[in-house]
């Protein structure tokens, strides 16, 4: 367990510095990458996407090689088949969301050390949200 | 017209790199998949997995002390952030739909589609649609503050 804190630290200050460093922190910013039809397209994060997506391709082809982890641990890995309601709906409202502030979960914390007041609103309005998530499903 | 002065491809590029590099480690180290949206909610408690929420909690600390120090070091890292009624709109939104569709940018957008998850081969493509949607509406009548 102690070896896998180390993962987790040196994966967070990773994406914490990524995601500062791409501009995604800017909520702006966002908004004109997902405005492509408004004569001023920002085309910067789909350089973030796709540098991100690269790397990660190398990753999975060298997990494909592994039966343990590095830690020699087991990996947990969610499933990847199954399309359904929840998942196009959820993914859906997650868009709008997005669209609305230009903010997604992960830019959205960082903003708590960019822009703690503002970030703030937001990161306790998404809690709020996944509260209503969990306590609204239909089982 | 696109204004070249105002983009940052470069600067995209690296942190895209730098988050891939995140997202392997969490892979290939802790056989995990980065998705944001399910640590947080793991680290605030809201859900239980095969994750433990010390896990959870470090690794949300590690990622606000890597943005901070992006910023120390790069100096003053940008962010516009819109009135705060359409944070808490968008907020609520957020977290009820990444819960429900089980991912965000992070973990669908960039662990499962370079995994070519089925799921999220569907719902990046959804989520990005959208998005763009729902801005090109509001710039339509009239904008946000």
């Amino acid at each position: 367990m102690n070896k896998e804190i180390i993962a987790a630290i040196v994966a967070g200050l990773f994406f914490g510095a990524g995601l500062a460093l791409s501009g995604m922190a800017d909520p702006a910013r966002v908004r004109g990458f997902l405005d492509i039809f408004g004569g001023n397209w920002d085309p910067t994060l789909m350089f973030v996407m796709g540098g991100a997506v690269v790397v990660m391709a190398v990753a999975w082809i060298i997990q494909r090689g592994m039966i343990k982890t590095w830690l020699g641990t087991d990996f947990s890995l969610p499933p990847t088949t199954t399309v359904d309601r929840p998942l196009i709906m959820g993914s859906v409202i997650f868009g709008i969301g997005w669209g609305v502030a230009g903010l997604c979960p992960g830019p959205a914390l960082i903003g708590l050390v960019l822009e703690p007041f503002k970030a703030g609103i937001f990161v306790i309005s998404m809690i709020a949200g996944m509260l209503f998530f969990k306590f609204s499903r239909v089982p | 017209m696109i204004d070249l002065q105002d983009m940052m491809i470069s600067e995209g590029l690296v942190g895209g790199i730098f988050i891939g590099i995140a997202a392997a480690i969490m892979l290939l180290a802790a056989g995990r998949i980065a998705g944001i949206s399910g640590l947080f909610a793991n680290a605030v408690g809201l859900v239980s997995g095969s994750t433990s929420r010390n896990f959870a909690v470090i690794f949300m600390l590690s990622l606000l002390a890597g943005a901070w120090l992006a910023q120390v070091l790069t100096g003053e890292v940008v962010s516009r952030y819109p009135d705060n009624i359409t944070l808490i709109i968008g907020g609520l939104l957020v977290g009820f739909g990444t819960r429900m569709g089980s991912g965000c940018t992070s973990g669908h957008g960039v662990c499962g589609l370079s995994r070519l998850s089925k799921r999220s081969l569907y719902a990046t493509p959804i989520f990005m649609v959208a998005a763009i949607i729902t801005v090109s509406i509001i710039n339509l009548i009239g904008g946000i503050q």
